[in-house]
């Protein structure tokens, strides 16, 4: 038995562990040791406690602050100016300024993911009980089944009720980690950064609770390669149907309206569709229900007035929500505490009171906290307000698209256009609209990320990203697509198959396409990446709304890459694990690999796994439409793990980049664990966080980035030859790094041996050894310590 | 003329680039340099002028006053394929690392630059970028050549029109090329 210095719910106390109600133990819960693996030396870690981990890896992939801004406006003391080295009142400059910005907007999205994971959790218990069982995969043979929570946490939950336990430390902490950004509290810039890791890893944690809980109690595909296909896209949305749109991330209230179908036998009468991921995990749920596409699809389908109801729960949701689905006469259901949007709660109300005041308009939406009358009323106030509404929306036909773009003044500084935030040619397409050449704005939807800012800067109000929608009629139409619903957890029987060739490099690595839609160059980018590194028989993985782009193309015989590649997590596979919280069966799936495959202690063990992983496993994330606060600290929770991330060029907003120096020979030694001797192993992976300005640039550093010290000669090999491949192929010349990445004759691909020893030769490169990689000193074998039993 | 960003919310702060109105400018600055720099993103291969493209002026700079060129992203070949071998490549946002590091000894090994001229980028990056350089690197001058003001240069063009920024090119390169 021992204790964790966290806080208990009352109520819960109350309830399971009577004998005891009333006992003061609020700083510490009892926990049954039940798990044979000793415990490592980390559980529950607090705000330092991985602090030299943290500054090993900040030592290599030092911040590059690129401030967003001049000055400090977070007290009163300021604004600050704090160019060129000026100090703010606080006396804090501007770097650190940044770091504590990062940490901000970390501490943001972990209390976000894990938020929405006590939600879930308490509101599951409160459905399925207490003892409600953790099951993500038991068919299938998933026995590590939270590999997250096990590493970081340092216990197995068995229990809806035991994810109650972890949930109070991830609160606990990120409480510490946003205390840390008030005035006069951290001061150096590298402690910021260790604490936008420790918000990441808690995050990470977050996001499994949250999915394991959705999966274990709603049944969600248990590891299931071969997880149903949906409907996908606004073109397979059947509009002659009562159709009820949700948004969001947060399930359960489209739960039920889904089991209200069911219930009432209407699940063909009614269309149940979604957007972002609260689509992904209702298509979990029941793959009857529809994708409409990823967060930027919401004004265009709002206004194309589809929906006769539109329920939405937390994150990521437009907050002019309710004044656009006004202009459709649509109702709004508002579900989530975290987002009221200015209507009465109703939920006390009878359900026959709030269907009449919806359908009859007497109000524009309505509250409702009671999910099961939220299903109720979604399904009965679609049904009636269909045949009233006859699909009003406010999307202009083409006659009125050419008609009213005349009214476009041509505005000598382009105001619509500099609000644009990919700089879009509004003005040249609005000319050419207005004499009847539609091609102009067609061509800007797929650039378009929805965001509405042209419209708000128009001078003369014109809806401009309705007309660019008007103007793509035939592409909405068209578009219908299928996606690979969200398969949860990778098997340990995969982790068992392809451990091997990962760790030595024979597949040549991991590259996992997640995060938010925010694209410099539309959706199609991220699926081009995706087909790319599957027919190179790489891994590639995939969550969120680049889980959707992935599949919103296809190839001439009309096939999505979901449909042309398996979803299997072996080469050549593209795995959708679902939405934003399953992100973490990706991280899960590298902690899996030194455990399940490399036999490493995983319980609270996070140093020795994150060295693993970082010298052995060669995984990358690709973030291409980065946007929100909760990708900030998605990508940090990797980084902690020493998993690099490529954002796309809207990614370098995110202030900072976490680079590393391939100039710098010193920076790249690591101890060979075989003689504790450093070794030099070459820049690998050479960044930790970086942003690509262009898709080309995003994919040879993937590439190289998956390159690691541990690659066998032939795992090298593989990985050099599809760098050097890609390199000739879109920068079109040879990588000017080679000497950098081959230790050995053996690493050189065959096919382009004789051209490699060339340029080698010039550089003057000298033959290396490859190493037992580590970056921690206490794995060095007779130097005590070692926990390696390999 | 106003020195308002290209896009309307990318205001920076107290400091903003001080806009270059004649060609002169830039010419006399970099031939004042003692070590200069370009840097050139992927739009300059991209950019028309009817036949030219950007990156056909970025080389021939970069000829006329004997320093070395950066490309960033995917566009190093487009440079070899025209000739140009006074061409490194590596990500924008390596370059703008180094370049912020007073003890980066440079392309050649010969030291730190003391100036330099960035073209091409994605605006928003270049911003973010030029942003870090202003804040970090006090030995370093910074110039945007782009169409569109960037406040976080030392010296940046107003918003201008293509054929206005041809023809600032095209001058800034005969006040270059009279040189040799
Ligand atoms: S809605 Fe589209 S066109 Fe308008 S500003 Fe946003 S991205 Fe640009
Ligand atoms: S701001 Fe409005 S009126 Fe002016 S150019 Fe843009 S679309 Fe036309």
């Amino acid at each position: 038995m021992r204790k964790r210095n966290v806080h208990i719910k009352l109520d819960r106390l109350k309830s399971d562990l009577t004998e005891i109600s009333g006992l003061e133990i609020s700083i510490g819960k009892a926990i049954e040791e039940e798990w044979a693996e000793p415990l490592g030396p980390t559980p529950c870690p607090s705000l330092a406690t991985l602090r030299d981990w943290d500054l090993k890896l900040l030592q290599r992939y030092k911040p590059f602050y690129m401030p967003y801004c001049d000055v400090c406006c977070l007290c009163t003391m300021g604004k600050c100016d704090l160019t060129q080295g000026k100090k703010g009142a606080c006396g804090l400059d501007i770097c650190a300024q940044q770091s504590r910005v990062v940490l901000i907007a970390c501490c943001i999205g972990a209390a976000t993911h894990t938020a929405h994971a006590r939600h879930l959790v308490e509101y599951l218990i409160e459905k399925y009980g207490c003892d409600s069982p953790i099951d993500v995969g038991a068919d299938v043979g998933v026995e590590v089944e939270a590999p997250v929570t096990r590493l970081v946490y340092g216990e197995k939950p068995k229990t809806l009720g035991d994810l109650e336990d972890v949930l109070n430390y991830l609160e606990n902490q990120i409480t510490h980690l946003l205390s840390v950004a008030h005035t006069g509290q951290e001061g150096s810039k590298l402690d910021f950064e260790s604490k936008v890791f420790h918000a990441g890893m808690i995050d990470q944690v977050g996001m499994e609770v949250a999915d394991i809980a959705q999966i274990s109690a709603y049944g969600l595909p248990k590891a299931d390669p071969n997880a149903p296909l949906v409907e996908t896209g606004m073109g397979a949305i059947d509009s002659t149907k009562p159709v009820i749109l949700v948004i969001g991330h947060n399930v359960p209230p489209a739960t039920q309206i889904i089991d209200y179908l069911g219930e009432k036998d209407l699940m063909g009468s009614v269309e149940v569709a979604g957007i972002c991921c609260t689509a992904h995990d209702l298509t979990r749920y029941n793959p009857r229900a529809k994708i409409v596409g990823p967060i930027s699809w919401q004004l265009r389908f709002i206004r194309s007035g589809f929906s006769d109801v539109i329920v939405v729960d937390e994150q990521c949701i437009r907050t002019d929500v309710l004044a656009e689905a006004q202009r459709t006469m649509t109702p709004v259901i508002a579900t989530s505490e975290k987002n009221c949007l200015g209507l009465p709660n109703r939920t006390q109300d009878p359900v026959d009171q709030i269907v009449s005041d919806l359908v009859e308009g007497r109000s524009p939406g309505a509250v409702i906290f009671d999910t099961e009358k939220v299903g109720e009323v979604a399904v009965r106030v679609s049904m009636l307000l269909s045949p009233r509404r006859m699909k009003f929306k406010v999307i202009p036909d083409l006659a009125k698209v050419i008609e009213e773009t005349k009214r476009c003044a041509q505005c000598s500084n382009a105001p619509c256009r500099k609000a644009c935030p990919n700089d879009l040619p509004i003005p040249d397409a609005m000319h050419q609209a207005s004499e009847s050449i539609l091609e102009g704005l067609a061509n800007l939807y797929d650039l378009c990320i929805g965001c509405g800012r042209c419209e708000s800067a128009c001078t003369n109000d014109l809806p401009i990203h309705s007309y660019i929608i008007g103007a793509s009629k035939k592409i909405v139409n068209e578009e219908k697509f299928k996606v690979r619903v969200g398969r949860g957890a990778v098997q340990d029987v995969e982790i068992r198959k392809v451990g091997g060739p990962i760790v030595l490099g024979e597949i040549p690595g991991v590259i996992a396409l997640v995060g938010c839609a925010n694209y410099p160059n539309g959706g199609i980018e991220v699926a081009q990446m995706a087909e790319e590194f599957a027919k190179r028989r790489y891994i590639v993985m995939s969550s969120g709304c680049a889980a959707m782009s992935i599949g919103m193309y296809c190839d001439e015989e009309g096939k999505t890459l979901y449909e042309q590649f398996p979803g299997e997590f072996d080469a050549g596979g593209i795995v959708n694990v679902g939405s934003c919280v399953a992100n973490s069966h990706i991280a899960g799936a590298a902690i899996k690999i030194a455990s399940i495959f490399a036999k490493r202690k995983l319980r609270g063990n996070y140093e020795e796994i994150a060295d693993y992983i970082h010298n052995r496993v060669g995984a990358v994330g690709i973030a291409w439409g980065a946007m929100s606060q909760k990708a900030a600290s998605i990508a940090s929770g990797f980084w902690r793990l020493g998993v690099p991330v490529i954002v796309g060029p809207h990614g370098s907003k995110y202030r900072r980049m976490l680079l590393g120096r391939k100039d710098k020979v010193k920076d790249w030694y690591a101890y060979d664990t075989r003689t504790g001797e450093k070794v030099f192993v070459g820049p690998c992976p050479e960044h930790l966080f970086y942003a690509a300005e262009t898709k080309e640039e995003a994919m040879v550093m993937a590439a190289k980035l998956c390159m690691r010290p541990n690659d066998t000669p032939r795992g090298r090999a593989i990985k050099l030859y599809n760098y050097i491949d890609l390199h000739k192929k879109l920068y079109g010349v040879m990588p000017d790094d080679l000497h950098l990445f081959v230790r050995r004759d053996a690493d050189l691909p065959i096919t382009i041996k004789d051209e490699v020893m060339k340029i080698l030769k010039e550089k003057d490169w000298k033959e290396n050894v490859i190493p037992d990689p580590t970056l921690l000193p206490r794995l060095i074998r007779g130097k005590g310590g070692l926990t390696d039993e390999r | 003329m106003s020195a308002d960003p290209w896009q309307t919310a990318e205001i920076p702060g107290p400091m903003k680039a001080l806009i270059i109105t004649k060609p002169v400018i830039v010419s006399g600055m970099l031939k004042k340099a003692k070590r200069a720099i370009m840097v050139v993103g992927h739009e300059a291969a991209e950019i028309d002028f009817g036949g030219e493209r950007a990156i056909d002026y970025a080389i021939r700079m970069a000829k006329a006053l004997q320093i070395p060129v950066v490309a960033t992203a995917h566009i190093a070949g487009e440079f070899v394929k025209r000739g140009c071998d006074q061409v490194w490549w590596m990500p924008a946002v390596d370059i703008g690392n180094r370049l912020q590091d007073p003890d980066w000894q440079g392309l050649d090994g010969k030291g730190q630059y003391d100036l330099a001229i960035f073209m091409g980028i994605t605006y928003y990056m270049e911003w973010t970028i030029l942003s870090g350089l202003k804040h970090l690197a006090l030995h370093l001058k910074t110039v945007s050549l782009d169409r569109h003001y960037q406040p976080h240069a030392f010296w940046s063009f107003p918003n201008i029109s293509l054929e206005e920024w041809q023809k600032n090119l095209k001058e800034i390169l005969n006040q270059l090329e009279k040189r040799l």
